[in-house]
């Protein structure tokens, strides 16, 4: 007879060991399923809360009006738009800084050298490091050294400091997922790097590079500590008229109608919280369907 | 060493060693690479064939831990001493052993070389483009969709196209570097022919792991094994068993590798 014909299928794999294996399977994908689901929760309650207490403030009026008796009532016009000034900004400084380090680390950097390191070490860092402290560093630099004073240049160069690491990582990781094949077919054709750079490299990472942006929007807009001792204002009674002015804006607000003036009825800062909500959510969802649309479009 | 070796030959290297870090991937080779021919280097994998076209086209400045002694006379003027290296390049096309279709239309990868050399002239650009698929015999198959994506063709179009880009530069030096690693066989013995058209207009050097396949193009071959030119000859000779170390025999004939 054949060897083969006499091995002992048993020998491969017992059924009452494969039973067992099968069970234990199960019962690890539900609890893991379970612990998934969880993280949902606490989403949805939110969502729930802010849109039933803060969804009856929502107006047209309180989108466009300034707030009026003490903060107690009125709208929150001038915070929307300091918070769009101050994000608008903030990345103005931080991304063509962002991308241009990255671009350096990704493309120029020698991988194995001291500088790279200490670049590298610098900017996973800076991306671990508190708000609270950013805000000082802001302080400390823009607002006395620079003599910038509190003003909205000082509040969105503390948050660009802020943003800047994760620009640089986002950018840095979209230029590494960039095939080196390509680096090296464009190189053999006697291309420079930066002609490399400029027409196959850069072109095929801008969609990692746009949502790494994209992403930073929301959490500049929310960011509270950065902006308190640099350039925002508990309440101003006029519009900033230009970068060198305080301006409010709406984390600041929130923080403050909710813990600093009294007799605030409830809804006003859960209305606050909504459309601060609101923004972060647009931007996140522009963000990933930009990824998809983006993705559907992949070239290699 | 008389200067009319030099001026004979397309590629003249001597003595050259190059190094990874403490690795030695190729030590003391020297051969001559006369023009017009198709000239084979074969020999197993790790035995430095893909170093030494490295070396030819000064690729080592892109790589930090390549060390190159030694010397390459390309036109019998040192590549090293070429201030340009961007021009060095275009005058020496590569083709690799997995195709590249760069994430661009087949027009926008053919016209890449020239519109990088600075050409903006469209009537030029596609004539270039088109003689280039002709030449890598793409045409045929691409002309009604030179807008689609190169990265999108299959894997023996990907490398006539890769071939196409190369011959875009109108390179003296084409080197192909184990070309028919991801082709089918078809495909493979058409850019054979090709290969047996081109080498009247420029010098071939090609890799191969296939030992037919240098038997069937190359007029010289060289068998390199581990970093180490162990013969250069007349392929016919070669295969003919006129060796002078047995190792060559023993891997022609396929003991080993």
């Amino acid at each position: 007879m054949h060897p083969a014909a006499t091995i002992d299928t048993n020998r491969f794999g017992a059924e009452a060991i494969n039973l067992k294996n099968a069970q234990v399977q199960k019962l690890v994908m539900i609890l893991l399923g379970i612990m998934a689901t969880v993280l949902v929760i606490p989403v949805v309650m939110i969502v729930i809360t802010l849109i039933q207490r803060g969804g009856p403030a929502i107006s047209w009026a309180f989108l466009t009006t300034f707030p009026s008796n003490g903060m107690t009532a009125g709208g929150i016009f001038p915070a929307l738009l300091g918070t769009v000034w101050l994000v608008a900004i903030s990345l103005l400084a931080s991304v063509p800084l962002g991308v241009a380090a990255a671009i350096y680390l990704s493309e120029y950097a020698p991988q194995d050298h001291w500088l790279t390191r200490v670049i590298n070490l610098a900017t996973i860092n800076l991306a671990g490091v508190p708000s609270i402290v950013h805000a000082l560093f802001g302080l400390g630099a823009f607002v006395a050294f620079f003599h910038l004073g509190t003003s909205i240049l000082a509040a969105s160069l503390t948050l660009a400091v802020m943003t800047l690491p994760v620009v640089i990582v986002a950018s840095w990781e979209s230029l590494q997922s960039v095939p080196q094949a390509f680096r090296e077919a464009c190189w053999n054709m006697g291309a420079t790097r930066w002609q490399t750079i400029w027409h196959v490299v850069l072109p095929n990472a801008l969609t990692g590079i746009l949502t790494g942006i994209i992403l930073q929007v929301s959490r500049a807009a929310g960011e509270t500590a950065p902006i308190m001792f640099t350039g925002a204002a508990f309440f101003l009674p006029h519009l900033p008229s230009g970068v060198m002015d305080q301006t409010m804006a709406l984390a600041l607000h929130l923080f403050t109608i909710s813990t600093q003036v009294p007799g605030v009825p409830d809804e006003i800062p859960f209305g606050v919280a909504l459309v601060l909500f609101g923004i972060v959510l647009v931007v996140n969802t522009f963000s990933i369907w930009l990824r998809m649309y983006l993705r559907s479009k992949k070239k290699w | 060493m008389s200067s009319t070796t030099l001026s004979v030959s397309k590629i003249s290297v001597r003595n050259l060693t190059i190094r990874y870090g403490s690795f030695t991937a190729l030590s003391d080779v020297s051969l001559e690479i006369p023009p017009n021919q198709v000239f084979g280097i074969i020999g197993p994998a790790n035995s430095g064939k893909t170093s030494f076209l490295n070396a030819i086209n000064r690729m080592d400045m892109m790589r930090s831990n390549m060390q190159v002694t030694g010397s390459v006379h390309f036109n019998g003027v040192d590549v090293r001493s070429w201030r340009n290296v961007y021009a060095l390049r275009s005058k020496i096309g590569v083709v690799f052993p997995l195709p590249v279709g760069l994430p661009l239309s087949i027009y926008d990868n053919v016209a890449l070389s020239p519109r990088l050399r600075g050409l903006t002239d469209k009537t030029q650009i596609d004539e270039i483009v088109e003689r280039s698929l002709r030449r890598a015999a793409l045409w045929d198959e691409v002309k009604d969709r030179l807008t689609s994506l190169g990265s999108l063709l299959s894997g023996g179009q990907q490398q006539r196209l890769t071939i196409a880009r190369a011959l875009s530069q109108d390179p003296e030096v084409l080197m192909l570097d184990e070309f028919s690693i991801a082709v089918d066989p078809v495909t493979t013995m058409r850019i054979e022919d090709v290969l047996k058209e081109l080498k009247q207009q420029m010098t071939v050097i090609l890799v191969t792991n296939l030992v037919q396949q240098a038997n069937r193009l190359a007029d010289q071959t060289a068998f390199f094994l581990d970093g180490r030119c162990v013969e250069v000859g007349e392929t016919r000779a070669l295969f003919d068993g006129q060796v002078r170390d047995q190792r060559t025999n023993d891997y022609i004939e396929g003991r080993f590798g």
